[in-house]
């Protein structure tokens, strides 16, 4: 008996294909998109772990000094010999190259010297004064200097032995103390041995998992998102496959089948289907992750500088957690379908007609949910803060606003029905009315496509105008430079003096304003300041306030993380404060910064010099030969502004590359889902059509009423997206934004965007309803005929 | 984030380099056995000079200041305690600065009945770190140190994660020259090594352990020892033994084990008043009675230890077999209990066992 039901059962697969293909293709998509996004962010997440466990910055504490970038070797002497386990690291630039100078005696590590066989190079070798280089970053190096190459080190690093490293940069101090990670039992109190230097924990200094976490939530949320949409695929599949089986159901039920092995045997073929389905989803999504990794990849290098590698693993956290999700989702799409054939009369109507009726309650339900779920977004608005509150607010948003989607469109047909005029033209509302429970969930889905298609548009284009505008304002120098020591630097800002316009010496020291690492920044108040800055706010006499030392900018980042706003005092080193005169936008930077004039940084960094100028001139080609002629500067120490912006746009592109190939991946699968849903209802809707025909509509007519449907629907649709939409974009750059990197972003709005993006649904509608239409004026009508023969 | 990779990557080789010395004496002293490659090598008939010759001897590759220390607690429970700081030269010579290629290390341990604490440091001569004066005695790694106006007084302390002491030293009888009057013969083809000890110190202070401190009095033997060439190529481990017998009297042995399965053995004998009697190889024996499984290796904790010329013939036993120096260089050292002709207490040392 059980092998004759699950024949049965099977058999409405063969008889439907299509629907096979629905359900299957559905939730491969769903599951491939989810388990794509899974794939990147674990691969993401493993670069990270992989860096940490070796002698990462985020993987150790750090002590700094408070202020200025050295720390006295007697300092280091005087912890050490207090019972504080540091190791030594010194950084300067060697030619074009990152010296880095490191103890290995005291550097922490997992050293494993009991791999007494890999004997290579004494050490010795690594106190002759040679560095460790890659051979990439060999030609950066000053002529003469020895050096042995290794092929793992990163480009642009040369390595050396920490005494090579002072005589190399000519300096006797230290940049930074790394603090190993056991401490012995008894040690003296830092203050008491270093009263100059600060811990900087290893959470601070760079976690690189923590910068980049919403950047992945980003992306999981995206995932979950494009997930929801194949879900509202599998509910619809798997409710059209139940609609067409309920009259085999009471037909196997009628000869005697137990209802519980006719349960079984649905949630076994059903879950079977599902995990066929997610096998492939995993695969496809294996697919799409190796296609946007090299991308995601260089987005994290350029914003944050971590390093993700290229190659993708097939890990068990995220093609499992692909496959749990779809079995899960179908489970949860299959039990209410399963509990309905439970509690179904034996001989229940098999209409398509009472399901409107029925579903009339269930419509005033649906509205009840979506209505509580918009207000608890709303609620949330005012007053939940957070980054996971950001998403749950956008999820009831979503959530609320895909819901309450079939009730607006009832409304709005119902009101179309009435204005109607002419029978073909009632029929037409009326039909269309009528088909929107089997329609709805594919209108939920192309719904949050379009909006999130919309409000990442406007997030995207808000940012990118902003940002551009950004660069300009930050990079008006035309010509950057580059020195390597105090010497050449103040001759070559002597030089430029006399030859430029103006000369901006970048002046950069490490501080902390309340707990919060921030740096300090020295300028040279003048005409470029004054003419391209532009403040989110600012007292008046910004910039003559600042030149008189009687005032200092902040960053956005700094004055939300910290609470401070113009007009309050921001505090400096040595215990000094300058009221805030000006709050500066800052994007693509997590740190906070405090801009005063050059005569107050020098106070708190005496010592330093300038290695870095922007020069404004209005021939950066005769300029830059002059440098090179009568200094003999090096062309890699002058960057031309060009460069350094058009290097910054494409960060900032790539950043978003991924998100639009997600974006367009969505509404594909609601395409999809709008294709399928299409395709089915018009099996089930042969006996409706049959009378319309009968009655003298061509079947050309009915098909083209068809495509004439499915672009009202789709217009309907993209009509309430946009509202939904630019909330969604509103909290992505207000609130989502503000807790995920300390920025808030300008909102511009992009109406040409948007019509396009109107066109592009109300097309996608249209191909999605062109083969069931193109299949309905085929219909032989014979088919049509025989609607009127089996009288059901 | 890969440029850190290679931090550690370089740090290996360089740390497998210089480790090269001691890792070579602790686990068999191959390679390094004959070749002097420019150090000095002790010569017989030495002249020591004090107290500069307690300070480092750079043109020497290798050299150490090794305190151990038998101790009771106020309820009678025995714990030992081992400061051990190790000079391993790369060139013989100082320099100043990072240059320096000398490089210290040290190792210290407290062994209780039932727990063995043990840690390490690295450094780097020349920046101030670590090194050793002669006149006023200051030998110091970190924040450990031992050093006092002289010789006989000193304090002592040194810690780790998990457990730290500070103690003061007394010796109470004169230093004591091993082999020919400090020149100690170490295989048959003749490497040798400069060795003194003053075994006479009393030791009293304080041990930081997790269960609380700890007021401890007792005994304390300290070497000294300095070489070029330490061992035969042929030899693959020892067993050092430093017995104190409760009448006064002092003993220390040991046995370098051969690649052939035969010992070179050499062996002090100390009187109370610190008159020493040298014997040479033959006449110490030690024999292992039972092997204990310390991490996965089957090391021998108890031992029978005879020196028929001075009728010595006892049972030594670790007071913890568990006293496993699990450090860069893994060896064996822990206090021991003497019984049989004589009683009272010491410590073994051995290291070779894979």
């Amino acid at each position: 008996m059980i092998r004759v039901c699950a024949g049965a059962l099977l058999s409405h697969w063969r008889r439907n294909p299509l629907q096979l293909f629905t359900f299957l293709g559905g939730l491969a998509l769903a599951t491939a998109l989810w388990a794509g996004v899974q794939a990147i962010n674990a691969e993401a997440r493993a670069s990270y772990e992989a860096a940490a466990s070796t002698l990462g910055e985020g993987r150790f504490d750090q002590l700094v000094p408070k202020t200025g970038n050295s720390i006295s070797q007697d300092t280091f002497v005087a912890l050490r010999r207090s019972g504080w386990l540091v190791s030594p690291v010194i950084e300067g630039r060697l030619g074009d190259a990152r010296l880095v100078g490191i103890d290995p005696l005291s550097a922490p590590g997992d050293i494993a010297p009991r791999q007494m066989s890999d004997l290579a190079q004494p050490l010795t070798a690594a106190q002759a004064a040679s560095v460790f280089v890659s051979a990439e970053t060999a030609p950066l190096l000053p002529e003469g200097t020895a050096f042995v190459v290794d092929a793992d080190i990163a480009p642009g690093v040369a390595l050396a032995d920490i005494g090579v490293a002072q005589d190399l940069l000519g300096r006797d101090d230290l940049s930074r103390l790394v603090v190993l990670p056991r401490q012995p039992l008894v040690q003296a109190v830092l203050v008491d041995v270093a009263p100059d230097l600060r811990m900087q924990d290893s959470q601070q200094s760079s976690n690189v998992a923590q910068l980049t976490d919403s950047f992945h939530l980003n992306l999981t949320a995206f995932g979950l998102l494009s997930f929801a949409v194949g879900l509202f695929i599998v509910h619809s599949t798997i409710g059209l496959a139940f609609e067409q089986r309920r009259g085999m159901i009471r037909t196997l039920r009628s000869l005697g089948v137990p209802l519980r092995i006719l349960v079984t045997l649905i949630a076994i073929e059903m879950m079977t289907l599902a995990l066929l389905a997610a096998g492939i989803g995993v695969l496809l999504g294996y697919m799409i992750a190796a296609l946007l990794l090299p991308d995601v990849a260089a987005t994290l290098r350029g914003l944050y500088g971590a390093q993700i590698t290229g190659a993708l693993q097939f890990r068990t956290e995220w093609w499992l957690s692909g496959l749990i999700i779809a079995m899960v989702g179908t489970a949860v799409a299959l039990s209410g379908r399963l509990w309905q054939i439970a509690n179904m009369p034996l001989l229940a109507s098999v209409r398509p007609r009472a399901w409107v009726l029925a579903s009339g309650a269930q419509q005033r339900v649906q509205a009840a949910l979506a209505l509580a779920l918009l207000v608890i977004a709303g609620i949330m608005v005012v007053v939940a803060s957070g980054l996971v509150a950001g998403f749950v607010m956008l999820g009831c948003l979503l959530m609320g606003a895909a819901l309450l989607l079939p009730v607006l469109v009832g409304v709005v047909l119902r009101i179309a029905g009435r204005f109607a005029k002419g029978p073909v033209s009632q029929w037409f509302w009326a039909d269309t009315t009528q088909q929107l429970p089997g329609l709805s969930l594919a209108l939920m889905s192309l719904l949050l496509a379009i909006s999130a298609n919309i409000g990442v548009a406007t997030m995207v284009s808000s940012f990118r105008l902003t940002f551009e505008a950004f660069l300009d304002q930050r990079l008006a120098p035309e010509l950057f430079i580059q020195v390597d020591d105090a010497q050449s630097a103040r001759q070559i800002e002597q030089y430029l003096l006399k030859k430029t316009d103006e000369v901006l010496p970048l002046l950069e020291g490490q501080t902390e304003v309340l707990g919060l690492p921030s740096q300090l920044f020295g300028i040279r108040v003048g005409a470029t300041y004054r003419q391209n800055w532009v403040f989110l706010e600012s007292a008046p006499g910004t910039w003559d306030l600042v030149a008189d030392a009687q005032g200092a900018i902040v960053n956005e980042q700094l004055a939300r993380k910290v609470g401070l706003w113009v007009g309050d005092d921001v505090p400096l080193p040595l215990g000094e404060s300058l009221p805030i005169v000006g709050v500066v936008g800052d994007y693509g930077n997590p740190l906070g910064q405090v801009y005063v004039t050059e005569t107050v940084f020098a106070r708190y960094f005496p010592d330093f010099v300038p290695d870095r100028f922007g020069v404004r001139t209005s021939d950066v080609a005769s300029l830059r030969a002059d440098l090179s002629r009568d200094l003999g500067l090096s062309d890699s120490a002058m960057i031309n502004q060009e460069e350094i912006k058009a290097f910054s746009i494409q960060v900032f592109e790539r950043t978003f590359s991924v998100t639009a190939a997600l974006n367009v991946l969505t509404l594909a699968v609601a395409s999809f889902a709008m294709l399928m849903s299409l395709l089915t209802l018009a099996d089930l809707r042969v006996p409706q059509l049959a009378p319309v025909w009968a009655l003298g509509l061509t079947r050309r007519d009915l098909g083209r009423l068809e495509l004439i449907r499915a672009c009202a629907l789709a217009g309907l649709v993209f009509v309430c997206a946009i509202p939904l939409g630019l909330a969604l974009a509103w909290i992505l750059l207000a609130i989502v934004n503000v807790e995920a990197f300390g920025w808030k972003l300008p909102m511009h709005l992009f109406p040409g965007d948007y019509a396009r993006l109107g066109v592009y649904a109300i097309i996608a509608a249209t191909l999605a309803a062109a083969w069931p239409a193109w299949r309905l004026m085929r219909t032989p009508p014979s088919a049509l005929l025989k609607v009127f023969a089996h009288e059901r | 984030m890969s440029d850190n990779m290679n931090v550690i990557l370089t740090m290996k080789l360089l740390l497998c380099a210089l480790l090269l010395p001691f890792a070579a004496m602790a686990q068999g002293f191959a390679g390094l056995g004959t070749g002097a490659d420019g150090f000095a090598v002790p010569e017989p008939d030495p002249t020591f000079a004090f107290p500069a010759d307690h300070g480092p001897h750079p043109e020497y590759r290798i050299e150490w200041w090794y305190l151990t220390a038998n101790l009771t607690g106020p309820d009678g429970t025995p714990y030992g305690l081992q400061w051990t700081l190790f000079r391993s030269a790369l060139e013989p010579k100082e320099d100043a600065g990072w240059k320096s290629p000398q490089i210290w290390f040290a190792h210290a341990a407290v062994t209780t009945p039932s727990k063995h604490f043990a840690t390490e440091r690295f450094a780097r001569g020349g920046v101030g770190i670590a090194g050793v004066q002669a006149a006023p005695f200051r030998a110091w790694i970190d924040e450990w140190a031992l050093e006092g106006p002289d010789f006989d007084t000193l304090t002592m302390r040194a810690g780790g994660p998990d457990f730290a002491y500070d103690m003061t030293l007394d010796a109470q009888g004169p230093l004591v020259f091993h082999g020919a009057d400090g020149f100690s013969v170490k295989s048959e083809s003749g490497q040798a090594s400069y060795y003194y000890s003053q075994p006479f110190y009393d030791i009293q202070g304080t041990l930081k352990l997790p269960e609380g401190d700890i007021p401890v009095t007792g005994t304390a033997w300290l070497d000294r020892e300095w070489s070029s060439q330490p061992l035969a190529d042929n030899q693959s481990g020892w067993d050092w033994f430093s017995l104190s017998f409760d009448d006064g009297a002092k003993m220390m042995g040991f046995q370098l084990r051969q690649t052939d399965g035969s010992d070179y053995t050499s062996s002090t004998w100390i009187a109370p008043n610190g008159t020493t009697t040298s014997f040479g190889d033959g006449a110490f024996a030690a024999e292992p009675l039972k092997t204990a499984s310390v991490q996965g290796r089957d090391i021998p904790t108890s031992w029978q230890v005879t020196l028929p010329q001075k009728d010595v013939d006892v049972t030594v036993r670790a007071l913890n077999d568990d006293s496993w120096m699990g450090l860069s260089i893994p060896y064996w050292e822990g206090p021991v209990t003497v019984t049989g002709s004589h009683s009272g207490t010491g410590y073994l040392e051995m290291t070779g066992y894979q």
